[in-house]
């Protein structure tokens, strides 16, 4: 059953594209992440070009949080104070990372900085993770509880002057890490199509030290409110959100969403994390075998002007 | 489909008219389209176009061993760039460029045989017939110590993967010797806008006369609604999509509801 999608100006299986955002939507369900980081990549090698994915998958995301940001909030799960803050950041990343994109399109060199981003941030944090949860599984079958938070341990972060106090997650640390993981988040999000929870959550808990019951539903906040602004954006600047992909995705997305979480439930935390980082590190080493590869055409076009 | 009966139709009238014609000129040329208007609609996975010509040879016209037709079909205007990738520090990135400044979004020659055998190469390159001899300019973009000629035909062999650029030397069936029919092949991708059907005759080697046939590719319905409202009001466009999305997300989680 083929639809055509008014901007990527193609036709498309929508059953497809249905059983994408389902398989995705599962997947971000079960680890509590947005997923963009495995949508956008899937649009790409389907042959919609990486522009019309990051913009359209953005949508996506922004549904997906939502839906998982009203149950955390029903679970009064929800440092709203940090959310707030981190968003200060996350807003000007945004439209950094947005007029960025613009800036790189103009030059045909987009798809190769969408390329290069994904080895090196999904390669470096998948990297990290496997070895994180490796040690957790060890430390675990030693017997010795998982401890992901270490109160005593303070480094440099925590001497950052304009120190606010967050009640519910019951940190005081200084402004300027949170504003500064916003940024990047947004930053990166703008420019990637993603929602970057994967990034965003351990950056939370190892930087911040955000305790593991308010970190998620916070940054499925920030992951909203981001991804919702860089849709506007990347609609008023570059004219690239098909609103009929995103939508397609979407239903995929939030229904897969829940059988994911259900799965996600019955499995220990540490293998969690351990199958996320793998599957962080595959995409990113996909990405790396595109680069490093010599391409089938070494030729390609962009219209600059006129009907696309 | 439903083009059989128009079709046929379109036929009668061409027969009709072609008899009915009254000229000064050796030959006169008569053509007509399946259908002036091709709509993208959602379910849109390309079409043909059907194009119908009649010649008809005036009383004391010299007698011609056979006649040709040759169809260049030509979509709306673009500018666009070709890249071309090299390796910088063991990756493929977008090096050289070169900006075509104005060619065609699609571009077809249809003919009964092969171009030259139909007319010698000057006249080919004089009517810019064939994508071989078709012109391209192009502006190179900085350093240009690469030759053009590689980006001119990188960019006509992406084009015709993509079915945007043909060129079909059995495109045109002649019927009877004076009645011929040729299908304008449009993919998926096609771009909209005007599109110009220059319809030439030749006999012996030469041009003896030629008519234009224009059509219009338009998107229609909800595309044509999502893609003017994505290009006019980005902002609204982006906002109504963030709604979109937020009220799924809502929804989801209304119906999913489990505590």
């Amino acid at each position: 059953m083929q639809i055509y999608l008014p901007i990527a100006d193609q036709p498309v299986n929508i059953l497809l594209i249905l059983a994408m955002g389902l398989a995705v939507g599962f997947i971000s369900g079960m680890f509590g992440i947005g997923g963009g980081f495995l949508m956008t990549p899937l649009l790409i090698f389907l042959g919609i070009s990486p522009a019309v994915s990051v913009a359209s998958v953005t949508g996506h995301i922004a549904a997906s949080s939502m839906s998982g940001a009203i149950s955390y909030w029903r679970r009064r799960t929800i440092d709203v104070a940090l959310a707030l803050m981190l968003l200060a950041g996350g807003i000007v990343g945004t439209a950094s990372g947005v007029w960025l994109f613009t800036l790189l399109r103009k030059l045909g060199q987009l798809d190769i900085t969408i390329g290069v981003s994904y080895v090196l941030l999904l390669t470096i944090v998948g990297g990290l993770m496997l070895i994180e949860s490796v040690r957790a599984i060890l430390r675990a079958q030693k017997g010795k509880p998982v401890e992901l938070r270490r109160p005593g341990s303070h480094f440099w972060i925590h001497g950052l002057p304009i120190k606010l106090r967050f009640k519910r997650s019951r940190i005081y640390v200084s402004v300027i890490p949170v504003w500064a993981i916003g940024f990047i988040i947004g930053f990166f999000g703008a420019i990637m199509g993603i929602g970057g929870g994967f990034l965003l959550v351990p950056m939370l808990i190892y930087l911040l030290r955000v305790p593991t019951a308010t970190v998620i539903g916070t940054s499925m906040v920030l992951t909203l409110v981001t991804m919702a602004s860089a849709t506007v954006m990347h609609a008023a600047t570059n004219h690239l959100v098909d609103a009929v992909l995103a939508l397609i995705l979407m239903i995929g997305g939030v229904v897969g969403a829940q059988f994911g979480a259900r799965a996600g439930q019955k499995m220990r935390s540490e293998r969690l994390r351990l199958l996320l980082g793998l599957l962080v590190l595959a995409v990113g080493i996909r990405f790396a075998f595109n680069l490093v590869l010599p391409p089938e055409n070494l030729y390609s076009i962009r219209v600059i002007e006129g009907e696309e | 489909m439903k083009a059989r009966p128009r079709t046929a139709l379109t036929l009668v009238a061409i027969a009709a008219w072609a008899a009915a014609a009254v000229s000064a000129q050796a030959e006169r040329l008569v053509t007509s389209l399946s259908d002036y208007q091709v709509m993208i609609t959602s379910n849109f996975l390309g079409t043909n176009l059907v194009l119908f010509g009649g010649i008809e040879p005036e009383a004391g016209a010299p007698r011609r061993s056979g006649y040709d037709i040759v169809a260049t079909v030509t979509g709306p205007s673009q500018s666009l760039v070709t890249f071309r990738k090299e390796r910088v520090l063991g990756i493929w990135v977008n090096a050289k460029s070169r900006e075509f400044p104005e060619v065609p979004a699609y571009l077809a020659f249809l003919s009964n045989r092969p171009l030259t055998a139909i007319v010698n190469h000057e006249t080919l390159l004089r009517l810019q017939l064939g994508l071989e001899y078709f012109s391209l300019p192009q502006r190179s973009n900085g350093t240009s110590e690469t030759s053009d000629e590689p980006f001119r035909v990188a960019l006509i062999r992406l084009r015709r993967e993509q079915g945007l650029y043909r060129e079909e030397s059995n495109g045109v069936t002649f019927l009877t010797p004076f009645l011929f029919r040729a299908f304008i092949a449009l993919p998926a991708y096609v771009p909209v806008g005007t599109y110009q059907v220059d319809v030439r005759l030749f006999a012996e080697g030469a041009q003896i006369a030629r008519t234009p046939a224009p059509f219009e590719v338009a998107k229609y319905g909800v595309e044509q609604i999502v893609t003017a409202a994505a290009r006019e009001h980005g902002v609204f466009y982006g906002l109504a999509t963030v709604g979109m999305a937020l009220a799924t997300g809502w929804f989801a989680s209304i119906v999913f509801r489990r505590d």
